[in-house]
């Protein structure tokens, strides 16, 4: 037999063998996809960014539609507008999406924390972080190599000239990019809402607190004992606030008494005060 | 049996296939970036490489060979692999969901890698038999996963070294990939 032909045979037949082997198991192992899915993932803005909680867009988009538990208002930098049709196309309750943004729960400047240890290694807070927990005196606070401003993926942070990071509150998306990445777990989503919050994330005691740091929670309880509300607590010797209770809240008199101001107004507060 | 071993052995380390025969660097340098990817993306190819070499087997020794067409080799397996990604594919994501969503898009960057095609065409060059092209397979694919689980293993410590800015990325990967090639051409003539 001449062997043209039988090339032509023999790819055709292999080719057509995939072809059908291929086809046959289409049809057998068929996925009823859900065509809801694929319009859920045109809605969200595709940037891949992960602040859901899923791997990617096209995986919350099967998890909103197939799980119920799942809620429509995840997509941080879709906010309201995509929490909304995405609740409308699988049926759920849109709750209010509330804008949230990067706090640093740390005020310990250069000049303000004291610094015990040089520090001449890779500039990275993790790296940093390893060696006796860093250069500073607190081991709870800022280490100021900017972990979050690499990582932040819209640019909203800088390092601040007083060696702390300075969050950009109209760039913020609350992705919360930064807020996974910092070794010392100090910086928080706050809502635009909340009226106070503390910051600091020092758990030493108020005397050595004070030592290292002049902006610390030192603990004292001024701020719990002057909130008719209840909304501020104490925790191994740093305030904490509720921001639940907190948010109605227009007094500022938890704010007057801190010795240390390390309790202070995210929101104008004094502003607010006026108008109610 | 010490034929079978020494065939095994030698794949997954003196003739490591990214290591020292420089296949599958695509994959190599892509996925090493993350070590849980890397242990996905190694069992992927394991076994794909291992179920397209059968196939392979059989069609060179069983069509190709006897009609003379052996010149036909590369062309065949490479649409025999390609589909056979796509069949598996299909297969798994019907009846191992898990498995599918641990390896969902490592499958398809497998469809037309220079590894994958590699070892079903040394397989019938070598003329082994088909035991041994199976274990030839399983040990190139174990070999592999190692180079990559090692170098992301690497990579992952990586991130905390002082690198100089114009090595940084995918320049320091491939001096530590030398050295790790450099550190596998010590196990040549073992066997």
């Amino acid at each position: 037999m001449n062997t043209p032909v039988m090339i032509v045979v023999v790819l055709v037949g292999v080719g057509a063998f995939f072809g059908i082997v291929l086809a046959m198991a289409n049809k057998k192992f068929a996925m009823e996809a859900n065509p809801l899915i694929e319009e859920v993932e045109d809605i969200l803005p595709k940037g891949q960014c992960g602040a859901c909680g899923y791997a990617g867009c096209a995986k919350y988009a099967e998890a909103v539609v197939e799980d119920p538990a799942v809620p429509p208002n995840l997509c941080v930098p879709g906010k309201a507008a995509v929490a909304q049709k995405v609740a409308e196309l699988t049926g759920k309750r849109a709750e209010a999406t509330e804008p949230k943004y990067a706090f640093l729960k740390c005020r310990g400047t250069k000049t303000a924390a004291l610094v015990t240890a040089e520090y001449e290694g890779v500039p990275d807070c993790a790296a940093a972080k390893l060696i006796l927990g860093g250069p500073k005196g607190c081991k709870f606070g800022c280490i100021g190599f900017g972990n979050c401003v690499k990582a932040c993926p819209f640019g909203a942070l800088s390092m601040g000239a007083d060696g702390l990071p300075v969050v950009a509150k109209d760039i913020c998306t609350g992705c919360g990019k930064c807020v996974q990445t910092c070794p010392q777990s100090i910086i928080a989503l706050e809502s635009f809402e909340a009226p106070v919050e503390v910051a600091c994330s020092s758990h030493d005691k108020g005397a050595v607190a004070r030592k290292l740091c002049k902006n610390a929670c030192i603990g004292c309880g001024m701020c719990m004992r002057n909130c008719a509300h209840g909304a501020i607590k104490l925790e191994k010797n740093l305030a904490v606030v509720d921001a639940e209770i907190c948010r109605e809240c227009t007094e500022a008199a938890c704010l007057a008494k801190c010795p240390t101001k390390a309790i202070g107004d995210i929101v104008n507060i004094h502003a607010m005060a006026k108008t109610a | 049996m010490a034929d079978y071993l020494a065939l095994f052995v030698g794949a997954v380390i003196i003739n490591n296939f990214v290591l020292t025969k420089f296949l599958g660097l695509c994959i190599f340098f892509g996925i090493s970036k993350n070590l849980s990817a890397s242990v996905g993306m190694g069992m992927a190819v394991t076994s794909v490489m291992t179920m397209s070499s059968i196939l392979a087997w059989v069609v060179y020794f069983f069509v190709l060979q006897p009609l003379g067409l052996t010149f036909l080799t590369t062309i065949v397996f490479v649409v025999l692999t390609a589909s056979f990604v796509q069949l598996l594919e299909l297969v798994i994501k019907k009846q191992a969901p898990a498995l599918y969503n641990m390896w969902g898009i490592y499958l398809l960057l497998i469809a037309t890698n220079c590894i994958v095609l590699a070892v079903p065409i040394l397989n019938v060059e070598n003329s082994y038999s088909f035991l041994k092209s199976i274990v030839f397979a399983i040990g190139s694919g174990i070999g592999f996963a190692l180079a990559l689980i090692l170098m992301a293993s690497l990579r992952e410590k990586l991130a905390y070294a002082d690198v100089p800015k114009p090595l940084q990325g995918i320049g320091i990967a491939f001096i530590l990939a030398g050295m790790l090639s450099l550190a596998f051409l010590g196990f040549s003539g073992m066997l």
